[in-house]
């Protein structure tokens, strides 16, 4: 996933410009939410190609749960936040421009949210939505999304 | 810094007017340009004239008249507060030039040096070495490392050491001191310098990245004028700096998207990196490209084997593949000391990655054959990217990889005196041998086990494999290598066997690094508070000068001090690549 080139990409410092803490929405925990993980979303992550795993496969249009770390938000409030496997440590000149990592999930919220502080672990619950897919407002290319979400600090 | 920040604050600057107080020519003063090479030239003036106000000569002639072709004037570029002339494209006979640009009282004026080279051809190959990053402490730490130290005498030479041509190379660029990779590979590709983050470009006030005026790289030269395969080889992703220099025009390394395009443009024979998803169709669950654009089918339509695997490139040299696409990660391509040692990284995911050596055996065997010679460009990436994480280990790995493949082309130029193998780093890293690390020395914390002066013992690496690496290094005496820039973070004084280190993660505020809690518990551990902006959470790049050494036809014309743009100079010329 990568914004788009006509989209200025946002520096780190710009990205969390103005950001403010925290307010959290309710406990992100659905009854009947099936748990998913970070580990078990591909069941290949080939050169030319990732594969979703069965389980992914089987969950989708369906109500998940998982745990991952919060991205640093383009905006203090959103309707939507990078959600991703380790916590996002920006490594500059050597993460060619902080590139994303390859398994990250886009989350979209109910509602604008105000968002917590970049890297914090949170549980999100929501209707998972796998394949490709570009977001008309930022350009964001995404392969697995949670939408109707919300979520809690884990 | 980050390097993406001190770009959006020179577009900023510029999309703002800046102070645009003259006119500003590309290419720039003192520009060393090739006979014949192709670049953009452009003034740009102040306040946006009409081009009736202005007027620019060459040699005191109109622009127009030595170039041989029309200009085109655009006032307020961009509905920027400047207007420019422009002719893209351009080329010149040797000689020496002076541009003058004159706007009402005000007169800018560069100097070119147009260099031609001479017949006939000295070399038939080059083989250009890239040590991303690689300072003298990794060449010593290498040797140490690999050869052995025994009462003051190394037990052998590196290979890259022992050629008969040595120079100490500048790598700054024209807006600052300490450079970045993009920037400093451009240099050896274009010789011309350039700013940090630019490709093939110099850095005028264009607002989209790709429209900055342009410089002729040496494979699109190689191409346009010669017979000659051309292989670009790297352990980092393939659009990374160093090899995307071959190739790309861009304000912005990070244009990975066109730069795989630019790849596809150019076409070198071979090529061969990580960084696969920017060759996938965004359709494709992994790709990054915002386009459904399928490169893999395109390198395969214009005749491409396509490898991800080392046996998969092995065996399309085996099949005597003249072209090839090697992909063989989805990032970088792991390390010499995960890929041996730790069996960190991505190893598990990608369990069959060619090195640098490997790869290096595979492209002289596809490009040797070509009867009009080869130019072929090895990057050791990660020697770099493991001196930012402040993880010595793995940098000096891989400067022991880098190493083994300048062995191998050595071992391929033997005796042919036709091939010009020249070895360098695109920068340097604040990093230095200090001592050892003897847990047998007295004390409770990390500064007492160090040994300085008499107490710095040669380490007690265990033995070292056929390919002159420690087959261990987390040993009870160990090398000490310290870092000068640093965020907070904590040093352990121990190899990191569990993955390459994490200094610094980002802290609560979001916005400043502090030292990473997993290496603060160790019975060692040393706290320090950082010594580079709070922004920063890896080590930086130093403005250190750096060591070159060459061998083979034209080698001989490095000696002292040169600009990093002298290496392009002595490749053109060993190839005779000038010419109207």
């Amino acid at each position: 996933m990568r914004p788009q080139a006509p989209i200025p990409l946002p520096t780190r410092r710009e990205a969390l410009l103005g950001f403010a803490t925290v307010a959290v929405s309710g406990p992100a925990c659905a009854a009947g939410a099936e748990a998913i993980r970070f580990e078990g979303l591909y069941k290949s992550f080939g050169v030319l190609g990732f594969e979703f795993s069965d389980n992914v496969t089987a969950l989708r249009g369906k109500e998940v749960r998982i745990v991952g770390y919060m991205a640093p938000p383009l905006k203090p409030e959103s309707h939507f936040f990078v959600l991703t496997r380790e916590p996002l440590a920006i490594c500059p000149f050597c993460q060619s421009d902080a590139d994303w990592p390859v398994d990250i999930v886009v989350v979209t919220m109910r509602q604008e949210t105000p968002l917590v502080s970049a890297g914090r672990k949170v549980v999100v619950t929501g209707r998972l939505e796998i394949g490709s897919a570009t977001d008309a407002e930022t350009g964001f290319v995404s392969q697995i999304r949670i939408t109707h979400a919300e979520f809690a600090l884990a | 810094m980050r390097a993406s920040c001190l770009l959006a604050a020179a577009l900023t600057t510029s999309l703002m007017g800046g102070a645009a107080l003259a006119q500003t020519i590309y290419p720039i003063n003192r520009a060393e340009i090739l006979e014949g090479s192709r670049f953009d030239f452009k003034v740009e003036f102040p306040n946006a004239p009409t081009s009736t106000e202005v007027t620019v000569t060459v040699n005191g002639k109109p622009v127009a008249e030595i170039f041989g072709r029309p200009t085109s004037f655009v006032q307020s570029e961009e509905g920027q507060k400047h207007s420019a002339l422009w002719l893209r494209g351009a080329s010149l006979p040797a000689g020496r030039y002076v541009v003058e640009a004159t706007q009402g009282a005000s007169k800018a004026t560069v100097n070119w040096e147009v260099f031609a080279t001479n017949e006939p051809r000295k070399a038939r190959n080059v083989i250009l070495f890239i040590g991303d990053g690689m300072s003298v402490a990794n060449r010593t730490a290498a040797r140490l490392l690999s050869k052995g130290w025994e009462e003051g005498r190394y037990g052998g030479e590196l290979a890259m050491d022992d050629m008969p041509s040595m120079a100490l190379i500048s790598t700054s660029g024209t807006d600052s001191v300490v450079t970045d990779s993009a920037n400093a590979a451009h240099a050896f590709t274009t010789g011309h310098k350039s700013c940090v983050n630019a490709l093939g470009v110099y850095c005028a006030r264009n607002a989209l990245t790709l429209d900055h005026p342009k410089v002729e790289t040496i494979a699109e030269l190689i191409k346009r004028r010669s017979g000659m395969a051309v292989g670009v080889v790297t352990n980092s992703e393939i659009e990374d700096a160093t090899p995307a220099s071959m190739v790309a025009h861009t304000r912005r390394r990070s244009d990975f998207n066109d730069i795989v395009r630019m790849f596809h443009d150019v076409k070198p024979d071979v090529i061969m990196g990580g960084g696969s998803p920017n060759f996938l169709p965004k359709s494709t669950p992994g790709s990054k490209r915002t386009d459904n654009e399928d490169f893999i089918a395109r390198f395969k339509e214009a005749g491409y084997a396509l490898a991800t695997t080392k046996t998969e490139m092995n065996a399309a040299v085996a099949g005597g593949s003249r072209k090839l696409l090697g992909l063989y990660n989805t990032g970088n391509i792991d390390g010499a000391f995960d890929l041996r040692l730790a069996r960190k990284g991505t190893v598990s995911r990608f369990p069959d990655q060619p090195d640098v050596v490997e790869q290096t055996k595979a492209a002289i065997e596809m490009l040797k054959g070509n009867q009009d010679g080869f130019f072929l460009m090895v990057e050791s990436a990660r020697i770099d990217k493991y001196s930012h994480s402040l993880d010595w280990e793995r940098s000096v790995f891989d400067t022991i990889m880098l190493d083994n493949a300048v062995k191998v082309a050595k071992d391929f130029a033997g005796e042919r005196n036709d091939t010009l193998i020249i070895v360098v780093p695109d920068h340097a890293h604040p990093i230095s041998i200090v001592g050892t690390y003897d847990d047998a020395l007295p004390g409770q914390q990390l500064r007492d086990k160090l040994g300085v002066y008499q107490q710095s013992l040669p380490p007690n690496y265990g033995p070292r494999d056929a390919e002159g690496y420690p087959t261990d290094v987390n040993t009870s005496r160990r090398l000490a290598i310290a870092y000068g820039t640093y965020p907070d973070t904590c040093d352990t004084g121990r190899p990191f066997m569990d993955g390459e280190r994490v200094p610094a993660v980002k802290g609560p505020d979001g916005k400043a690094n502090i030292a990473n809690e997993k290496d603060c518990s160790g019975p060692l551990a040393t706290r320090k508070v950082g010594n580079l902006p709070l922004n920063a959470n890896s080590g930086v790049h130093s403005g250190d000068d750096v060591i070159l050494t060459a061998m083979g036809p034209g080698a001989e014309r490095f000696r002292g001090h040169k600009p990093n743009t002298y290496v392009f100079r002595v490749m053109a010329e060993a190839l005779a690549l000038g010419g109207q």
